[in-house]
């Protein structure tokens, strides 16, 4: 599958996505130095963001989230890219700060934790590989 | 986005690495919200100062945009810090705190940015006129600036103030366009307004209300008689924390009223909606409050004259912050006021204020005049808040009405 979104951040990654069908609050959300969810009746509580492809629908919370992307970055801990339904502030400027590969406007009920996700944030693509 | 030849070469990294960073996060922005060019600004502010909020990340981003050449191209202040930046000892607050505030206040210093460290830009020097266009963060002087003065801005986050700051650019969406500045809801104030507390009780019942709705409409109240700087200042600081809301319209006050017809849907506001509000701010009993903190938004002189009048002679039996501008400061010191505050055991907090100072786990229990302070300090700081008038909070930090001596 194969889906041309709108681009956020530039930079290409290839990895495993990690899927979320509720909003992201990085401030708070996310621990900064292991990159887990600790948000409390979190979908995500208890995995670990870094190093996957994260999928959810739009960022919330407090702007200084943009920050923690950018700890995470570097502490190792960020994720390879991220994919939006809509992209919202916080986790764009998160993702130019931090230089994630970042793109919105891709139907992410189709995409599934798991499956293997190529992201060209310079051309919004998304694609899936077969496995 | 369309660009102009200038703005162009700052994306392709002609003006340097941070300039580059700076119109990538500007870019970004205009395509979420569907800019189709960027506007000249003329004056920013910027949050995101104090290291609390900003951690080791923060700096290290604020550092490398420093090495990166960044710099200012448009007036540019800083909000307020977590300490004050001269007195921070007294305050009690920690060195290693301390070392890192001062690395984030001289990498702002760095790029050219006048380091006023105030939520109430427009009381010391920044101050922009009817509809000019500028990138403001912290919401309370944003929702001040769009209603009060009629300037132009939306509620920037500290990343994105501070690439306007070093580009002089914002893309051109929200708050920058005429048809996004029309009320959708009247707002008829059917209580009497006396106080901050009053103001501040106001913008959250209709703040709480915006919050519940799906598109939250900007508002447009009616029947506010009068209304100080000093009470516009805690209105816009309480409907900027608890409805987002970057701008109002007031009927008879603020200057853009007038070329609008009050809304057809309209919300009734009582007393005792107001009072209602006031309760849900106030949790703790008076003798077990251990925090007394008028200044926020930051004080005017007006509000530190009549402290000093109040404290005259007399000795305050908790501790109580009073937090204004550096600048506000130094003519309460010139007027003799802060001698006269500081001679009661009362303490002045300059560049920062309640809601960015590292206070959490220090106190129990404040007393306050602000909607807004109260927010934050049962949020971020879990303290439990009483709300009450200007005047009464002064006399609770003298523990008036509790039946102890002053001396």
């Amino acid at each position: 599958m194969k889906w041309q979104g709108r681009k956020i951040c530039s930079g290409q990654a290839t990895g495993e996505a990690l899927v979320s069908s509720m909003g992201i609050s990085f401030f708070g959300g996310v621990d900064p130095e292991s990159g887990m969810v600790v948000e409390r009746g979190h979908e995500l509580h208890g995995l670990s963001i870094a190093g996957k492809v994260l999928v959810f629908p739009s960022g919330k919370g407090s702007t200084v989230g943009s920050y923690t992307l950018y700890r995470l970055q570097r502490g190792g801990k960020a994720p390879l890219a991220i994919i939006n339904a809509e992209c919202e502030t916080i986790t764009a400027v998160g993702c130019i700060i931090a230089e994630i590969p970042c793109v919105d406007q891709i139907p992410i009920d189709e995409l599934q934790s798991g499956m293997q996700v190529v992201v060209d944030g310079e051309r919004g693509i998304v694609a899936t590989l077969e496995q | 986005m369309k660009l102009s030849k200038e703005e162009q070469a700052m994306l392709d990294g002609d003006h340097g690495k941070a300039t580059q960073k700076a119109m990538e996060i500007l870019v970004a922005l205009g395509t979420i919200y569907g800019a189709e060019r960027m506007l000249p600004v003329t004056s920013v502010q910027i949050a995101g100062v104090s290291y609390d909020n900003l951690g080791e990340a923060g700096l290290h981003f604020l550092t490398e945009m420093v090495d990166g050449g960044g710099r200012a191209r448009v007036l540019t202040t800083l909000n307020p810090a977590g300490m004050d930046i001269e007195n921070w000892e007294t305050l009690g607050i920690d060195p290693e705190f301390a070392e890192k505030q001062t690395r984030v206040i001289d990498a702002f210093a760095q790029m050219g940015v006048i380091t006023t460290c105030t939520c109430t830009p427009y009381l010391s020097g920044n101050v922009p006129h009817y509809g000019e266009h500028i990138a403001w963060a912290e919401s309370s002087a944003v929702c001040y600036a769009n209603s009060v003065i009629g300037a132009r801005s939306n509620r920037e986050g500290g990343p994105s103030a501070l690439a306007a700051a070093l580009t002089g650019r914002t893309p051109a969406y929200g708050m920058h366009l005429d048809k996004t500045r029309e009320p959708g809801l009247t707002i008829e104030v059917e209580a009497s307004l006396v106080g901050n507390d009053d103001f501040g009780a106001l913008g959250k019942v209709i703040g709480d209300q915006l919050q519940g709705m799906d598109s939250k409409p900007i508002v447009f109240l009616r029947r506010v008689r009068q209304a100080s700087l000093e009470q516009l200042k805690s209105f816009a600081a309480s409907l900027a924390t608890y409805g987002g809301a970057a701008l109002f319209h007031m009927e008879g006050i603020t200057p853009e009223a007038v070329m609008h017809d009050p809304p057809a849907d309209s919300l009734r506001i009582t007393a005792t909606g107001l009072e209602n509000a006031k309760m849900e701010m106030t949790d703790c009993n008076e003798v077990e409050a251990n925090f007394v903190s008028l200044g926020c938004p930051h004080l005017t002189i007006k509000e530190i004259a009549r402290i000093a009048e109040l404290l005259e002679g007399k000795q305050v039996v908790k501790e109580f912050w009073i937090t204004t501008a550096r600048p506000t400061k130094q003519i309460a010191d010139r007027m003799g006021y802060t001698e006269m505050i500081e001679a009661s055991g009362a303490k002045f907090a300059a560049d920062t204020c309640c809601v960015v100072a590292p206070i959490k786990g220090r106190f129990t229990g404040m007393i306050t005049d602000s909607a807004k302070a109260c927010y934050y300090a049962s949020g971020k700081n879990q303290f439990q808040t009483i709300l009450k008038p200007f005047d009464e909070v002064v006399f609770a930090a003298l523990g008036d009405g509790l039946g102890e001596t002053t001396l």
